[in-house]
């Protein structure tokens, strides 16, 4: 059975477009799959057998009266909990929202959907998105399938756990200060956080608005590159999307990045572990052996970036989690009047980082330290982008570490929430700058756990950073592999 | 430890995110908000007074849609998910008066 799942998105809509394999048969791999190991790894919230054989016989129908599903046809893809599907529940892993179901669609379901991909389910992830473990779900933890005593990372870490362990090719998360770059990296999957702005967030539940996109992980490069050709593009229902029409992805593959200007970010491999600074620094030499300039860069605005964030997105999390009061939607906790209700429903609803969140945004919003936290934290962000717009005046493109240690374990941060933060130091920059970035896994650390290489490029340019990303991939050391209890299921089925 | 902001301010802004918290929650909170603070005291001392926010990172302004009718959610939809409904709109407890 891994053999079929194991085909890359690519491989399944070409085979299914040629009718090798019926989207059918695919489809219903991937749910066995997904049935097979959530017991382990609590990867998925819903599993939606049911809708997906019945979307996967339609693109079947397609095929056999001529027609053509679109470029993902019978790709099963897995979406964040945080993304709407028709009928199906969207929990944001809160109890808040506890079987909610969305009346609507969100914008990349739709794309997925028109070009023949099958939503298999919904997973995973740190409530609201709020963590970088995955740990914060109320309904458990999602458990990273290289080892089963570490975390996937977060806060998209039910998507990284689910393409790494191959019962998908393709899943979508959000990424508000590295969601899913740290988790793709702590899995070995590649994830991309597009330019803010590139794909539509309708249908997406919001955490931090000025800082929220939606990207794919994937297990190759190609399979990202398609995904977000399909998921990219201006759209009425958001009007943060951007209307420059983006060039194409997978076009960049194989071409040469001779000549390219690559800076490696001083900063950020400053607090990053030894091993994590070596495989960067492989990565470099591999680049370099294919004839690209590379070259140490300092952005000292950089180490300003986590300070500004975890101003700026509580902020913004305590205004857009305000809507949570039991009125129109989600959890109502009864009391003898509104405001009791309101009270009732969203203590009982929300766990423990959300509501230090919520409160620490409400905090840096009030009157009195508006000006000293949040419009302060707002100038920094001014200050990174002028950073980042130095440096991209001397190179094209820039590398670091993803997040500077592997996977931890389960429960070593939980209790920590400043040490939690840590682990973004190196992802939020790009967030606060609205630049693309992504993780593309690259080597393995002594005790085999994946280590990811962050690629950035300046504003709306994912066609440069897809092309390194495409250059590295020929000396990444592969997939991981996985932890011993994983592969038994995958055999047994 | 530091203590930037205390439990009692901590209750104070929970009350109003409408939250409500325990003694020994309110305890936990201060201290850990405390040290987000206190990291936040790099950006703090800078002197960037005359620098423009950034809110919006691609710099886009006042997108609207042509005024148009389009459809929306019926109101069945919309009502769907409601936890109480009463003649086509959300039901709620009480508005006026106070907590028994």
């Amino acid at each position: 059975m891994s053999e079929m799942t194991n085909m890359s998105a690519f491989e399944i809509a070409e085979s299914v477009n040629n009718q090798t394999v019926t989207a059918t048969s695919v489809v219903e791999k991937s749910l066995a799959l997904a049935e097979a190991l959530n017991s382990k790894l609590n990867a998925f919230l819903a599993i939606d057998r049911e809708g997906a054989l019945r979307a996967a016989a339609k693109v079947d129908s397609i095929i056999a009266s001529g027609g053509s599903p679109g470029r993902l046809a019978g790709v099963p893809i897995a979406l964040k909990d945080n993304m709407c599907k028709v009928g199906l529940p969207t929990t944001c892993g809160s109890r808040i929202l506890q079987g909610w179901i969305p009346p609507y669609d969100a914008t990349v379901t739709k794309l997925l959907e028109s070009e023949g991909a099958i939503i298999v389910g919904k997973t995973n992830l740190d409530e609201f998105a709020m963590g970088s473990s995955t740990e914060n779900s109320a309904y458990g933890p999602t458990l990273n399938p290289v080892d089963l005593t570490r975390v996937p990372g977060g806060s998209s870490g039910g998507s990284a756990s689910s393409v790494a362990a191959g019962i998908v090719p393709v899943a979508l998360g959000s990424d508000t200060g590295g969601s899913i770059r740290q988790p793709a990296s702590l899995c070995g999957v590649v994830g991309v956080k597009p330019t803010y702005g590139r794909v539509s967030r309708y249908g997406l539940v919001a955490f931090a608005s000025s800082l929220d996109q939606i990207g794919p992980f994937s297990s190759s490069v190609m399979d990202s590159a398609l995904t977000l050709e399909v998921i990219a593009g201006f759209d009425l229902k958001d009007s943060t999307s951007y209307d420059e029409q983006m060039g194409s992805l997978s076009a960049q593959k194989g071409l040469s990045v001779e000549g390219l200007r690559v800076g490696m970010v001083t900063e950020f491999v400053e607090g990053s572990d030894l091993e994590v600074v070596s495989a960067l620094r492989d990565a470099a030499n591999a680049l370099t052996s294919l004839g690209a300039d590379v070259v140490e860069i300092s952005i000292p605005e950089t180490k300003l970036g986590l300070s500004a964030y975890y101003l700026i997105a509580p902020a913004e999390a305590s205004s857009n989690l305000a809507r949570f009061d039991g009125v129109r939607f989600g959890l109502r906790v009864e009391g003898s009047n509104i405001e009791e209700t309101n009270v009732l429903t969203r203590t009982k609803g929300f766990g423990a980082e959300v509501k230090r969140r919520i409160m620490l945004g409400t905090y840096a919003l009030s009157s009195g330290y508006y000006d000293a936290y949040y419009a302060k934290a707002q100038q920094v962000r001014t200050l990174i982008k002028s950073g980042f717009e130095r440096a991209y005046q001397q190179v094209d493109v820039l590398i670091s570490p993803v997040s500077p240690t592997t996977a931890f374990k389960l429960g070593e941060k939980s209790l920590d929430p400043l040490a939690m933060y840590l682990s973004d130091v190196c992802t939020i920059p790009s967030n606060l700058a609205g630049h693309p970035a992504m993780s593309m896994p690259y080597a393995l650390d002594s005790k085999g756990l994946p280590i990811g290489v962050q690629i950035l490029a300046p504003a709306l340019r994912e066609d440069l950073m897809f092309r390194l990303a495409f250059a590295l991939e020929g000396s990444s050391t592969g997939a991981p592999s996985l932890d011993d209890s994983i592969k038994e299921a995958i055999n047994r089925g | 430890m530091s203590s930037r902001i205390s439990p009692k301010e901590v209750a104070h802004v929970a009350m109003l995110a409408r939250l409500s918290l325990t003694d020994e929650e309110a305890e936990l909170y201060a201290s850990q908000l405390s040290s987000v603070l206190d990291h936040a005291s790099d950006i703090e001392s800078l002197d960037i007074h005359d620098l423009e926010v950034t809110a919006h990172p691609l710099g886009l302004v006042n997108r609207t849609r042509s005024d148009s009718v389009v459809s929306g959610l019926s109101q069945a939809e919309a009502l769907s998910q409601a936890p109480d409904e009463a003649q086509g709109m959300f039901s709620v407890p009480p508005v006026l008066g106070e907590p028994s």
